[in-house]
């Protein structure tokens, strides 16, 4: 049973980075090659000679950020499988597909928008060598903060709904979520890298890219893993 | 929570819990590899390194910048 689910979860992310990559290709990758040309003129301007390219730009855009897409998704959705696989029937959601949906919006905003919000996006040409250290650290660790005031809100948020009832238990439990986030946001190292001259809605559209990836892929992962776990289910009841 | 949803399925199908003994293995070796691909696609070559050199990351590059991952 886990088994199955955990691969189902993986072939979903396959999926769902086959979509990623398409998306990827038509709103981000223009913001990349700007940047990149960016970075260049900025080279230039120095009387630096840009960096010698390792892997050509057609394989980066190309293969590359294939492979990245899908073995990312790919591994995202082998965890989302897993998840579910813990999560049926433990908390009180009968249909896979609403569980799966479930799952989705809350992996996206624990995993994906929360962490960004403090760690945005970046394009090449933003962010210095030699703070990678710190940077990585800090965005993992925003990740794992917000995971764990996820999971610590949904297990409030069980004795706050028997107490108050389910809208006002809910309301508080959300409540609670962010002002968890937000006070651990406040702790957490300040990164602003961007140079001075970046132009600013080549930076929006970077993000927005960004985001629109994030929220594309786990809605793939919540809507279709939903649908085939339900669709398997029903055609082994044996009432149908 | 607990009440089951409206207007859903009816209610024939029981939801299989897994038990944890059943779960937890899955979990831990599934998980592992889950992580350690979104560690190459995501961080491999930057702040560490497992392989040297740079031809993860370069390869990788774009879909590390769009998915969120910091990068250079």
């Amino acid at each position: 049973m886990t088994r199955t689910l955990l691969v189902r979860g993986m072939l979903v992310g396959l999926v769902a980075g086959l979509f990623v990559f398409a998306f990827a290709r038509w709103t981000g990758e223009p913001q990349v090659d700007r940047a990149i040309a960016f970075e260049t003129s900025m080279d230039h301007a120095k009387g630096e000679s840009p960096e010698p390219e390792m892997v050509s730009r057609r394989i980066q855009r190309g293969i590359g950020l294939l492979t990245g897409s899908v073995v990312y998704s790919s591994a995202l959705g082998g965890i989302f499988g897993l998840v579910f696989a813990f999560s049926q029937g433990r908390f009180g959601f009968c249909s896979p597909r609403a569980l799966a949906l479930r799952i989705a919006g809350l992996g996206f905003v624990s995993v994906a928008l929360i962490p960004s919000l403090k760690y945005p996006a970046s394009p090449p040409s933003v962010g210095s060598p030699e703070t990678i250290g710190i940077r990585t650290a800090a965005y993992f660790l925003a990740i794992a903060l917000s995971l764990a005031a996820m999971i610590f809100s949904l297990q409030l948020a069980r004795r706050l709904t028997r107490r108050f009832g389910v809208w006002n238990g809910s309301l508080l439990a959300v409540f609670l979520f962010f002002l968890l986030t937000i006070v651990f946001s406040r702790f957490l190292p300040a990164i602003d890298e961007v140079p001075p001259t970046f132009p600013a809605s080549l930076l929006w559209k970077f993000r927005i890219a960004s985001w629109e990836m994030q929220l594309l892929l786990w809605s793939t992962l919540g809507v279709l893993f939903g649908w085939l776990t339900e669709r398997d289910r029903n055609a082994h009841s044996p009432v149908r | 929570m607990t009440q089951p949803l409206a207007g859903s399925i009816p209610q024939s199908v029981s939801i299989p819990v897994i038990p944890l003994r059943e779960f937890l293995p899955w979990a831990l070796f599934g998980g592992l590899l889950m992580l350690l691909l979104i560690y190459f696609v995501g961080a491999e070559q930057g702040a560490t390194s497992l392989i040297h050199g740079r031809i993860v990351h370069e390869f990788v590059h774009d879909g590390r910048h769009l998915l969120g991952f910091p990068c250079h």
